[in-house]
């Protein structure tokens, strides 16, 4: 029972971490309907960013946490102006593939001009593990799910100031918004800078447990598990599946991998993905409102 | 100028139809074809068999994602997956004694069997929720593939591709099997040049542009997709048998990972949606672009003193296939085909401009 127990903890706090790269995906659906794919590879760079100010560059971590976010806001709204916002009106088939060269591009890139090797990235997190009565929880897993918890509380807060209001409103009508006298590319370019920073969030607090290279990029079949199984567009939907996914990958692998030779673990996403849009396409607290044929 | 043509005016309902309704057109197929055939006569070894050889197969195959992504306007990131299915059917029924012919045949159907699955996700959810569905399925294959190892011999196994004929002639060496691929890479070509003129081929245009609309037409968008995604697959699969038979000549799971998907995604789009000659171009553009960057990177570098990582270097198709992929969906949407025809316009009329094409 601990044994599961164990297992359910961690994983638990790992899909915290899963559900802040998926914020990214699900802030963008929601106010401009695109699906962002280049998640994956935004929470990469923003590994990559993280490690350059810190290591190579030898800045401490008070100043170095604040630059990189700042940096993939940036790098987000960057995305947006360049590239997503010649592309409204087009049809979705484009667009998914443009934010799919981005993660390609991105892929590319960021180990390209700062090497493939892996990179250590501490952010002063000490190696043993919790022990919490008979179960051990990974230091960096809780303190990882925790930073991510609060993140994903402080953006439900968000959408209740001035800002938040705002995207709202793209989100449910764009050209009501416009109406009103909202400035609609903003509030998306806003969505995007958003989507890097909780990319770069990810990227950080993943970084410092597994290294920063281009493997981090892998979270996006993660990330789009839970963004999909939560409901493109629900926040709170992000945090309930990503603790479900998180636990599920986590605790199938535990008693599965002896019996089939190892290797669940990767099949686990995948899997939700599939069976959610079969049975569930518009996910756990999505709006039912998906077009389907 | 070398068209002779001021604009086409057809005089006859055949001549309409015609697949290439200027003469310089069908002068530029026979003169194509002739090379082909020739090819391997007239190019040294290396180039038949590391630029012509993949051109050719990675064509046919991005001929059969262009039917599935461009006539019926589906989306697939889990097309490797599928020309993988395909592969390995193909390389286990050779080696279970069945004939090469049928073998890539059985293949084919494998694929597009499993491919109708992807196809049933498109019937639930189209676009973002296709691309998605698809993706998983990608990880869904390969996963299979490397851990079963009845299928893949093991992990990290790498399967020999056995000898085999083709009408009992043994293909053995590099220029027969360059003709397998050319021979089936001709056929997959001929159907889709014909496709669009076929019943099949409007009702796919029909439900790529709006599918109520094909519905309320009479066509019936569920079994069209479906056609699709059969068609598509088993037009994957065979691509992927030629390309384990007569390009690797063994399977390993690696050659058909997700980055291969997005390669063939790549090649569509940057040929061009729905175009046959596109294919074409676009998969010469992504196989041999990051050669001739590689190159051109590194003889720079060397030219200029510049020490250049092996890291640089090793990342240089990443960054082209997504630069490729963003910069022609911003900047050409229609792609290489598109750039061609507008060449083709321009010259088909020259020097008089003001006549009506």
């Amino acid at each position: 029972m601990s044994y599961l127990a164990e297992l359910a903890a961690n994983g638990a706090l790992v899909g915290l971490m899963y559900a802040l790269t998926a914020l990214g995906i699900v802030l963008v659906f929601k106010t401009s309907g695109v699906a962002n794919l280049a998640q994956g590879a935004l929470a990469m760079v923003g590994g990559y960013v993280m490690w350059w100010f810190a290591a190579a560059l030898g800045a401490p971590l008070w100043l170095a946490i604040p630059l990189s976010l700042v940096v993939m806001f940036g790098v987000g709204r960057g995305i947006e102006r360049v590239a997503l916002r010649r592309m409204v009106g087009q049809p979705v088939i484009m667009i998914i593939m443009l934010t799919l060269g981005v993660e390609i591009l991105l892929r590319g890139a960021a180990p390209a001009l700062w090497g493939a090797v892996v990179k250590r990235l501490d952010i002063g997190i000490a190696q043993q593990p919790i022990v919490l009565g008979d179960i051990l929880i990974n230091r960096a897993y809780f303190w990882g799910g925790l930073v991510a918890l609060l993140l994903i509380g402080l953006s439900l807060l968000f959408f209740t100031s001035r800002q938040g209001v705002v995207l709202r409103a793209v989100a449910d009508d764009q050209a009501a918004s416009w109406a009103v006298g909202i400035r609609v590319e903003r509030a998306i370019g806003l969505s995007w800078g958003l989507a890097g920073v909780a990319a770069a969030c990810a990227g950080i607090l993943w970084g410092s447990v597994q290294g920063v290279d281009w493997t981090l990029s892998l979270l996006l079949i993660k990330a789009l598990a839970v963004a999909i199984l939560g409901g493109l567009d629900s926040i709170g939907g992000v945090l309930v599946a990503g603790v479900a996914v998180g636990v599920l990958e986590n605790v199938i692998p535990g008693y599965v991998d002896p019996l089939v030779g190892g290797g669940t673990r990767d099949l686990v996403a995948a899997t939700v993905i599939l069976l959610t849009i079969l049975v569930r396409p518009f996910g756990l607290f999505g709006r039912e409102d998906i077009e389907r044929v | 100028m070398f068209y002779r043509l001021a604009g086409i005016r057809h005089t006859s309902y055949a001549a309409d139809r015609a697949l290439w309704p200027a003469p310089v057109d069908r002068v530029q197929i026979a003169a194509l074809l002739l090379f082909a055939l020739a090819a391997p006569f007239l190019l040294p070894n290396l180039y038949l068999t590391s630029y012509l050889l993949p051109w050719i197969i990675w064509s046919t195959a991005a001929l059969g994602l262009n039917l599935l992504m461009g006539w019926a306007g589906q989306i697939h990131l889990g097309y490797a997956a599928v020309m993988a299915i395909g592969a390995y059917g193909a390389i286990h029924l050779v080696r279970a004694g069945v004939p090469f012919e049928i073998a890539i045949i059985l293949g084919g159907l494998l694929s597009a069997a499993i491919g109708l699955v992807f196809g049933f996700a498109a019937l639930r959810v189209k676009g973002l929720y296709l691309a998605i569905s698809t993706l998983a399925m990608q990880y869904l294959v390969d996963w299979i593939i490397s851990h079963v190892p009845a299928i893949s011999g093991g992990s990290q196994a790498t399967l020999q591709a056995p000898a085999f004929r083709v009408f009992g002639i043994p293909i053995a060496d590099d220029r027969a099997r360059y003709y397998v691929a050319l021979a089936i890479c001709l056929m997959v070509t001929a159907f889709l040049l014909n496709v669009g003129r076929t019943s099949f081929g409007r009702a796919l245009a029909a439900v790529r542009e709006k599918d109520f609309a094909a519905a309320v037409i009479g066509v019936n968008p569920y079994r069209y997709k479906l056609l699709a995604f059969w068609c598509s697959s088993l037009l994957g699969g065979v691509a992927g048998a030629v390309l384990a038979f007569c390009y690797y000549r063994a399977v390993t799971p690696e050659q058909f990972d997700l980055d291969v998907s997005i390669q063939a995604v790549a090649m569509v789009i940057v040929g061009g949606m729905a175009s046959v000659i596109g294919s074409y171009l676009g998969a010469a553009l992504v196989l041999l672009a990051p050669i001739v960057l590689n190159n051109l990177v590194g003889a720079l570098a060397h030219a200029l003193g510049l020490p250049l990582s092996a890291d640089v270097l090793s990342h240089i198709p990443l960054i082209l296939y997504g630069g490729l992929i963003i910069g022609f969906l911003l900047i050409e949407p229609l792609g290489l085909a598109k750039v061609y025809d507008n060449l083709r316009n321009y010259f088909l009329v020259w020097p008089f401009r003001h006549a009506r094409r």
